[in-house]
């Protein structure tokens, strides 16, 4: 069993959805997470805050939010444990942010402190 | 005649209480010595109580006799060490006191409040890690509620010489470890208390699913953890929110004592519950803890397992009821995956986004050895596909190991073949 991250992109962090869409897109979150976590399968996670953000660059350059300069900003991960790549990317595709236009989730298995990787 | 009443209850009162004393006092090393003390001083009342009549304040009696007791012991004990090495200094469990008179610090202390210290003091130290939850869960019947060896083997549908066996093992594990009978530091207090918790809410699920079929013992396992932890509330240093969420959740679940065993023991599906037959004063005390449980930073598996319960505890179905139980069940997953908890999140998902979207959820569980995955399926595909629903319920069957479980199970296969 590895343990992979999913993160999630979305292309701009700015847009602002009303408060009857966030509830829909919370309740969808949670109950992905929830069937996830009901295989025994959730290891953790989290949703990044857009506000208060900060970029920093070498040289002490410090700038304002990933956003415009970055094309896709990343708005949470999460931590599974799975069998296969193929099996970590079966919950990435339950992940409701792919309802969005160019939103994305990348998978990527986590290293294990083995002195391999 | 009343002291054939009188001497049980007392026993279940008092028993513990001069165990917790005198096990805190003499440690785990004696820890033998001061159960035989405790009984011995039952049967001295049993024999002279009928004789003599029951004396005016008898717990005031039990712990006096108690005392000399142990009192006795401890003078053997000194004169014994004294015999075999003369030079060894007087050691914390011996001290001949003289008399035996007077309040020095020899004295046994049966006062409330150093039976109340010793109580949580034996808890902690009983519940630790070191020994397997079984073993914590049979010392604290035996030691901290009483129980009888044969009523502990009762529950545990074992018998006595196992139940007997393991309660020394544990005992002797204790005192290779050099488990002593104290409080935890303010430090350590949230980490031991987890394994106190989990031992209390052991001690209750065994009470409430148990396949014993004496309802008695089953419901007295029950109240004995409630009493334990609200032992734990009524002490300023372990009444944190945890405590409350665990205690309001075992009053929810305890409410339904009667409705969810019909007359024959068997067990009534929470449906066809007779909601009058649930408890409203435990209800109410549920409500109580819980709002007591809200607070603090840590939300822990007790808050959203007492809000499930809260939730259960009303009767009428709606969108909004469920939706809460199902959200509440995703997180409870999230911080502590059981199956149990797994089959039941699935269940509320049938109810908030329908049966289709449920089975699709179920059928990732794979909890292929489990009777009630298969019982899950069977009520998901019921309505929507009763071949593959009979099919399911065919396999819970053969899965179900109890005749209760059986029973409703074939109750579900045949309504669905219209037997």
């Amino acid at each position: 069993m590895d343990e992979f991250v999913l993160i999630m992109r979305h292309p701009d962090g700015t847009k602002v959805a009303s408060p009857e869409q966030m509830q829909i897109w919370m309740k969808q979150t949670m109950d992905w997470i929830g069937g996830i976590a009901a295989q025994n399968k959730y290891v953790g996670g989290n949703g990044l805050v857009f506000d208060d953000s900060k970029v920093v660059r070498p040289k002490n350059v410090v700038t304002n939010g990933p956003f415009g300069e970055i094309a896709e900003a990343v708005g949470g991960y999460m931590i599974v444990s799975a069998e296969s790549l193929d099996e970590a990317v079966e919950f990435a595709k339950g992940c409701p942010v792919l309802q969005g236009d160019g939103n994305s989730v990348e998978v990527r298995k986590i290293a294990k402190r083995d002195g391999i990787h | 005649m009343e002291y054939i009443k009188l001497i049980p209850h007392l026993f279940r009162t008092e028993y513990s209480k001069i165990v917790a004393v005198l096990g805190k006092r003499f440690g785990f090393e004696q820890m033998e010595i001061a159960e035989d003390i405790a009984s011995d001083t039952f049967l001295a009342a049993a024999q002279t109580w009928p004789l003599d009549g029951i004396p005016p304040h008898p717990v005031a009696w039990l712990y006096h006799v108690a005392k000399n007791k142990a009192r006795n012991w401890m003078q053997r004990e000194y004169v014994f060490k004294h015999k075999v090495s003369p030079e060894l200094r007087v050691g914390g469990s011996g001290n001949p006191a003289s008399s035996g008179i007077g309040p020095n610090e020899q004295d046994i202390d049966l006062s409330a409040k150093n039976i109340e210290d010793s109580q949580l003091q034996m808890m902690f130290a009983i519940c630790t890690p070191v020994i397997s939850p079984e073993a914590q869960i049979g010392l604290s019947l035996r030691i901290l509620c009483g129980f009888g060896i044969e009523e502990i083997a009762d529950a545990f549908l074992s018998n006595k010489e196992t139940i007997n066996k393991r309660l020394f093992r544990a005992k002797e594990k204790l005192r290779e470890e050099k488990i002593s009978i104290e409080m935890p530091g303010v430090r350590e207090i949230d980490e031991r208390l987890d394994t106190v918790l989990r031992t209390i809410y052991l001690l209750f699920t065994e009470g409430y699913y148990s396949m014993s079929q004496d309802s008695a013992i089953r419901r007295e396992l029950c109240f004995e953890a409630m009493r334990l932890c609200r032992m734990l509330i009524d002490h300023p240093e372990t009444d944190k929110p945890e405590v409350n969420a665990l205690l309001s959740l075992m009053c929810f679940h305890a409410s339904r004592f009667d409705a969810r065993l019909n007359e024959r023991g068997e067990i009534v599906l929470y449906d066809d519950q007779d909601t009058s037959l649930w408890d409203a004063e435990l209800i109410g005390q549920g409500g109580y803890y819980l709002s007591r449980s809200a607070s603090g930073r840590r939300l822990s598996r007790y808050h959203l397992e007492a809000s499930i319960a809260y939730w259960h505890c009303i009767k009428e179905d709606s969108i909004e009821k469920w939706e809460n139980i199902l959200q509440l069940y995703n997180r409870l997953l999230q911080v502590e995956y059981s199956p149990i908890a797994a089959l039941n999140r699935t269940f509320a998902l049938a109810k908030t986004n329908g049966k289709p979207a449920a089975i699709t959820e179920a059928e990732k569980l794979k909890l292929t050895d489990n009777h009630f995955y298969y019982t899950l399926l069977g009520e998901l595909y019921t309505g929507i596909d009763n071949k593959k629903a009979i099919a399911h319920f065919q396999q819970a069957l053969y899965l179900a190991k109890t005749t209760t479980d059986q029973q409703l199970i074939q109750q579900k296969i045949n309504r669905l073949q219209g037997v």
